[in-house]
């Protein structure tokens, strides 16, 4: 057993974490969130770099690593909040051409209630999947299959629409998802500390008072316990693994959005602190697949079965 | 990143099982939680089980890899724990091997190996918990030995130890850290007396122990006069570690066994109990993955993650958040004390407390892995 991250692993994650400090800074998301809608041409950067071929074979011209070294790059994406439905087309990359190289932007539905993307994307993968046919009374007047309808996101930089999607959703998908909120995650924790550190009260950092590193502790703490899940179940990729990645994961990204939140005082209610981006954000990822109910009756499943244990 | 045995561990996990599947069946049963000279005589016995079997000095000679094979498969296969044998095993005994004098190790070490002796833990007192450097119990220098007085409390298996790890104060005057001293005290010293505490679980589990002039000689001090602090770091590093890996296997054991029983009485119609053990188990498999990359982390040698206090805090309150849905699960029955996993919620309210409490272990987490300012 050596559960660390390979000489490899880690340029990767530097390589990735060095392209996006050029291509998507603290100024590109404020523009982002003035401006909203896919910058194509970061896109295509992606592409070029392998962002999406990532996991491609090398023969079909890919890059031909694995679920471990997707996860790294999820991770640095989530850290930035980088918009776009970066899985789908990841997914997508070797089935739909042009979505390896980041040319065709590729959305899908996921099994849950929600599509995020749709407009912007050349292809819509999902939406119209499962059967049409029986509806139960409170769902008569949602979407019937095939049909979306837009909503007012929350997130600024993600927009959704409503849709009944049928099928199990993909679990790399949500596998990904857990990665992009640990990114969150961290970066959260990071401001935090940051702010904690350098704004002043009673003529000290308020990071000197107990009650505020004891949030930041807490912040730390669920992120490193969010990270050895994820990273395992991107080892092992076991759905009983992925479930558990997930859940701590959302919960690393949504509370620690919101402690964050907290250590900044008012001026973290504000629009111009970011720290509300990371938290829709990690609200919209927290409602893919349909919620985290599905991992945690797959994990009640797998306790009467003793599985894997 | 590799979460498999190496052929080398593979083989030794193979051993140990198979080893394990033979002597279990032969062992006596465990006595009841409070005859505790039977506990004593049943730790000693699984102790030097263990060291006929060449599997004695695991948690000290061995790779982390292995010491956590080694934590997981007894787990797993229902063997006992190290019980009495805690504090020697992974306290007192690293702490001499790494700074005690050739001599020392020689008299300490094989005793507690063989499962001969077993040592308590004497750092708290009633001034001096969280704030464990106010320390007052004194210890003068009267020719070859150390005189004692003071008191200590909350000392686990302070009544069948034979030996206490035994922190003092040698100098008075000098600033709060310096002048501790880490003394090795027999606990049948004349002066020395135990009075057990009952625990909120009705067991004496610790104890009061008063030092009345009691004499220990000066060949008995690890480690310099007044140079304690650093070595009680030592020690409470090996506190850390480890030692919970059997424990989470053990959640993950009880996790399972609560699903069948909520199965069992009909409570697991209900959706909501099903999720919070389904989003218990996620927090265990996290636990169990968070041990396995900090073992990961100190066998490759880098600079210590932020393991430790990490988990010691997630993992007490996850040990709680357990018993406290195993009660969710037994309905009425979890206010019968007869009933299994009762006794178990009543100490996990503990684990927030000893070996450093939550707060404590948030406040080394914020200076010390964050780097935020000192607080007060
Ligand atoms: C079951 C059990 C077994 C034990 N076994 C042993 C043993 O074998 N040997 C031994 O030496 N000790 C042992 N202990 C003692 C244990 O280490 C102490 O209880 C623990 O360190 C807390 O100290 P205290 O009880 O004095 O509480 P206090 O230090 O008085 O703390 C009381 C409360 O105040 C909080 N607090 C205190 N200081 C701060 C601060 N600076 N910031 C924020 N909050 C603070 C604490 O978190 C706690 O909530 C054991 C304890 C238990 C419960």
């Amino acid at each position: 057993m050596r559960f660390q991250l390979s000489d490899d692993q880690r340029a990767l994650r530097t390589g990735m974490r060095e392209l996006l400090a050029r291509r998507f800074d603290r100024e590109a998301l404020r523009a982002a969130v003035g401006r909203p809608g896919l910058d194509r041409a970061l896109w295509r950067e992606l592409g070029a770099a392998g962002f999406f071929a990532l996991r491609l074979p090398e023969a079909e011209g890919g890059v031909g690593l694995g679920l471990p070294e997707a996860v790294l790059v999820f991770e640095e994406a989530g850290r930035v909040l980088l918009p776009g439905p970066l899985i789908a087309t990841h997914l997508a990359a070797g089935t739909v051409p042009g979505a390896a190289e980041g040319e065709t932007v590729v959305a899908a539905a996921d099994g849950g209630g929600l599509l995020e993307w749709r407009d912007a994307a050349d292809v819509v993968l999902g939406e119209t999947e499962g059967p049409g046919g029986t509806e139960g009374p409170g769902e008569a007047e949602g979407p019937g299959p095939g049909e979306a309808v837009a909503l007012r996101s929350v997130d600024p930089l993600t927009p959704l629409h409503r849709v009944r999607a049928r099928g199990a959703p993909d679990p790399v998908a949500v596998l990904l998802t857990a990665a992009e909120q640990l990114g969150t995650a961290t970066r959260a924790c990071e401001l935090a500390v940051e702010h904690a550190r350098t704004r002043e009260q009673f003529g000290r950092p308020i990071g000197a008072f107990q009650a505020v590193q004891h949030l930041c502790a807490d912040l730390l703490a669920r992120v490193e316990t969010a990270r050895a899940a994820l990273y395992a179940a991107a080892v092992t990729s076991a759905p009983a693994d992925i479930a558990a990645a997930r859940l701590l994961a959302d919960e690393a990204a949504v509370r620690g959005a919101r402690d964050c939140l907290q250590v900044h005082g008012g001026m973290g209610f504000t629009w111009e602190a970011d720290v509300h981006l990371l938290l829709k954000r990690a609200w919209v990822r927290a409602r893919r697949a349909g919620g985290g109910a599905d991992a945690e009756e797959l994990l009640a499943r797998e306790l009467l079965s003793g599985a894997g244990r | 990143m590799d979460l498999s045995d190496t052929p080398s561990d593979a083989e030794f996990r193979a051993r140990l099982r198979e080893w394990l599947g033979k002597v279990l069946p032969t062992l006596p049963p465990p006595p009841p939680p409070d005859d505790w000279p039977g506990r004593r005589a049943h730790d000693l016995g699984w102790q030097r089980t263990l060291y006929d079997a060449g599997y004695a000095d695991v948690h000290w000679a061995a790779s982390p890899a292995v010491r956590m094979i080694f934590l997981e498969e007894t787990e797993r296969a229902g063997a006992p724990y190290v019980g009495a044998n805690f504090v020697g095993l992974l306290h007192a005994g690293p702490t001499i091997a790494a700074e005690g004098t050739a001599a020392q190790r020689e008299r300490w070490l094989p005793p507690i190996l063989r499962g001969e002796e077993v040592w308590c833990q004497g750092f708290s007192e009633p001034g001096a918990g969280s704030d464990l450097a106010s320390l007052r119990t004194r210890a003068w220098r009267d020719g070859d030995d150390y005189v004692v007085s003071g008191s200590k409390i909350w000392t686990s298996h302070a009544e069948v130890a034979d030996w206490c790890e035994l922190l003092v104060r040698t100098d008075p005057a000098a600033p709060r850290h310096r002048g501790i001293t880490w003394l090795a005290l027999r606990m049948d010293a004349p002066g020395v007396t135990v009075r057990p505490l009952r625990t909120l679980a009705g067991s004496a589990e610790f104890a009061e122990v008063f030092l009345d002039d009691v004499r220990v000689p000066v060949a008995h001090r690890v480690g310099e006069e007044n140079d304690g602090w650093r070595v009680t770091m030592v020690t409470l590093s090996f506190e850390r570690g480890t030692a919970f890996v059997g424990e989470v296997v053990a959640c993950r054991r009880v996790l399972g066994e609560l699903a069948r029983e909520a199965r069992r009485n009909g409570r697991w119609d209900d959706p909501a109990l099903r999720r919070r053990l389904g989003l218990l188990d996620a927090e265990f498999r996290a636990l169990w993955r968070l041990t396995q990359w900090n073992v990961s982390a100190a066998a490759a040698g880098g600079v210590p993650g932020p393991g430790g206090s990490v988990f010691k805090l997630r993992y007490s309150h996850a040990r709680q958040e357990l018993y406290d849905a195993a009660a969710e699960v037994l309905g009425d029955d979890a206010l019968d004390l007869d009933r299994p996993w009762v006794l178990d919620r009543l100490s996990s309210l503990s684990y927030t407390i000893a070996a450093g409490t939550s707060q404590i272990q948030r406040t080394i987490v914020a200076e010390r892995i964050l780097g935020l300012p000192r607080g007060r």
